[in-house]
């Protein structure tokens, strides 16, 4: 009996259409009854570049959002940054073009119980998991703003869609092509305790993330991240993606961002370590 | 119509009812995989090598995807030896699979300490002892680089051992001489043998223009290493023909594991396959299967070292 990946079917799905969006591909896959089980901050694992590739290991994308449609029964959304050679290959492919995941992988986003005040960050792409975790917080009756940063306007995905499901939308951009000059850390401490902010869920370069803990670390705010760490498997057998977090006890475990993440709690992270070895076990 | 394959196989004295296996260090210990197979129906399932104590391993980034390739550099993170036989072994055991337990250290005495505590575990198959990571600090330390080095530590298991639970030397293919390091190990009191563990390289970051890794060098693993695995299972064996190999490296397909098979490996790890396709293990289980039907054998064992029949 199943664990870990406990909710994880590998499926040959069919890309229902692939868009491009400013500098990122909307991909949308018929994934039928997968939906029912994926939960906002959780991943799926492609397998790209066709049986000849020379691409051996899959590539992990956040979930954007899920729907169950009568026209198409069950679709997942992608938001593809075509960066390297699986995500190009990916972003090529057409409508009708069968491929292979793996999903719903890793941890997600801690609904709250009681509506509460929430504030939602993402980082380029790092939004696309945001639009649909905003749709659950609202349902639950929670206030939603978000805040979205990129370096340039091209690379900031907000749909239209997905805005009436929040309060607010703030964004900045490092060279002021879109919203406001700087980046969403900017005024995140005053944002804070004007909206009497209760939990903070990101998502986006590891750099953003450890500078929201950072600065919220003095206050009572819950920073639930999205990280990202390079995968070879995304199935918690591959040990690449591993970061350093803080146990009870005070020690430090290497922790899969896989199977134990990718939604982890950003005080719990050792951010310093990140790259480095912890100290010595005892 | 062809008629059913008897895929069973046995390591030395240990028998298995199929003939792949998961690789150490690919696989954890088994409870990742199980949402994807039942573990009970391949082979064995080889736990990740683990040391005496809880380790971190080597600092990210610890992967590097290569041509039909990757690169890893992990370090034998683990949860030592305790933790692992309180939590992991039972586990397995209740899921009816079958357990070769791999063990790694960095002394002689090391291994030795492990295999006392294995000693009074019921219920594994066999020990396969790592003495070829080439994820260590010290890359002088790669016991199964050095003859003696190797013959001391299998040695020293087989001393503290005792019983007749079969030990499984894993060797490295980075060697000049790698039946003379075959045939120490074996006179040492390796029962059998484990070939191939990754073959050691780098990747260097373009734009950094530094060593990718955390650790500088990894482990080269996937495919692109599957010729380095047949030549050296075909040597070793031509060698020692009377001593059983788990063949691995770069398996990916029934037949990839077929070719280990006819060069001499009486049984066949899967491991980078795994990241990209979980349930590979049973497929290639498969695609083996029905390859051996069609070529003719009636058992899988009649395969092994085939493809050093005389001609005819």
């Amino acid at each position: 009996m199943a664990t870990i990946n406990k909710s994880a079917e590998q499926q040959i799905v069919t890309i229902v259409s692939n868009k491009r969006v400013g500098a990122y591909h909307q991909i949308l896959l018929n994934v039928g009854d997968i939906v029912k089980n994926c939960r906002p901050g959780n991943f799926v694992a492609i397998k790209v570049g066709g049986d000849t590739s020379k691409m051996i290991l899959r590539r992990a994308f956040a979930i954007s959002r899920t729907s169950e449609s009568s026209q198409y029964g069950g679709t997942m959304e992608l938001i593809v940054a075509p960066h390297g050679s699986g995500s190009k290959w990916l972003c090529g492919q057409d409508e009708g073009t069968e491929i292979d995941i793996v999903a719903p992988l890793g941890t997600a986003f801690g609904i709250p119980t009681e509506p509460i005040n929430a504030l939602l960050i993402g980082g380029g792409y790092g939004s696309a998991p945001l639009f649909g975790l905003a749709d659950v917080l609202k349902s639950r009756g929670c206030k939603v703003d978000m805040l979205l940063g990129a370096s340039v306007g091209s690379k900031i995905y907000a749909p239209m869609e997905g805005k009436r499901s929040v309060n607010s939308l703030k964004i900045y951009t490092e060279d002021g092509s879109m919203g406001e000059t700087g980046r969403v850390t900017e005024n995140l401490l005053a944002i804070v305790r004007d909206r009497n902010i209760d939990v903070i869920y990101s998502c986006g370069p590891m750099a953003m993330l450890s500078a929201i803990t950072e600065l919220v670390a003095e206050t009572d705010v819950i920073h639930q991240c999205a990280v990202e760490e390079s995968m070879a498997c995304g199935v918690g057998i591959c040990m690449t993606c591993v970061l350093p977090v803080r146990n009870e006890d005070g020690t430090t475990s290497m922790l899969r961002s896989c199977i134990d993440g990718p939604v982890m709690d950003g005080a719990n992270v050792r951010w310093d370590l990140v790259g480095k070895i912890p100290e010595a076990l005892a | 119509m062809t008629l059913p394959v008897d895929m069973s196989t046995t390591l030395g004295n240990a028998w298995f009812p199929a003939p792949i296996f998961t690789a150490s260090g690919c696989a954890s210990s088994g409870k990742e995989l199980a949402q994807f197979f039942p573990l009970n129906q391949i082979g064995a399932v080889v736990t990740k090598s683990v040391m005496s104590k809880p380790r971190h391993g080597r600092p990210t980034p610890r992967m590097a995807e290569t041509a039909s390739g990757m690169l890893n550099s992990i370090g034998l993170q683990g949860p030592g030896i305790d933790s692992f036989l309180a939590n992991d072994v039972p586990w397995l055991l209740e899921q009816k699979a079958r357990v070769i337990v791999s063990i790694a250290g960095e002394t002689v005495e090391e291994y030795s300490t492990l295999a006392r505590k294995l000693r009074s575990v019921s219920g594994i198959s066999a020990v396969e002892v790592n003495i070829s990571c080439p994820n260590v600090e010290n890359r002088g330390l790669v016991f199964a680089c050095d003859p003696d080095a190797s013959r001391r530590v299998i040695d020293g298991v087989r001393k503290t051992i005792g019983g007749d639970l079969p030990i499984i030397a894993k060797l490295s293919p980075d060697v000049t001489d790698l039946p003379a390091i075959a045939r120490g190990v074996v006179d040492a009191g390796a029962d059998g043998l484990a070939l191939i563990n990754t073959v050691l390289g780098m990747v260097i970051n373009v734009d950094s223009m530094r060593p990718h890794l955390g650790g500088k060098t990894g482990g080269l693993s996937g495919p692109a290493i599957k010729p380095v695995a047949v030549r050296a299972i075909y040597q070793v064996h031509a060698a020692l023909p009377n001593i059983p190999i788990l063949g691995m490296g770069g398996v990916a397909t029934g037949r990839d594991a077929f070719e280990l098979i006819l060069a001499g490996a009486s049984g066949v790890s899967v491991g980078t396959a795994s990241f990209g396709n979980p349930s590979s293990l049973i497929q290639i289980q498969n695609e083996l299967r029905d390859l051996l039907a069609a070529r003719g054998f009636a058992t899988m064992q009649q395969a092994i070292g085939y493809a050093h029949r005389e001609e005819a």
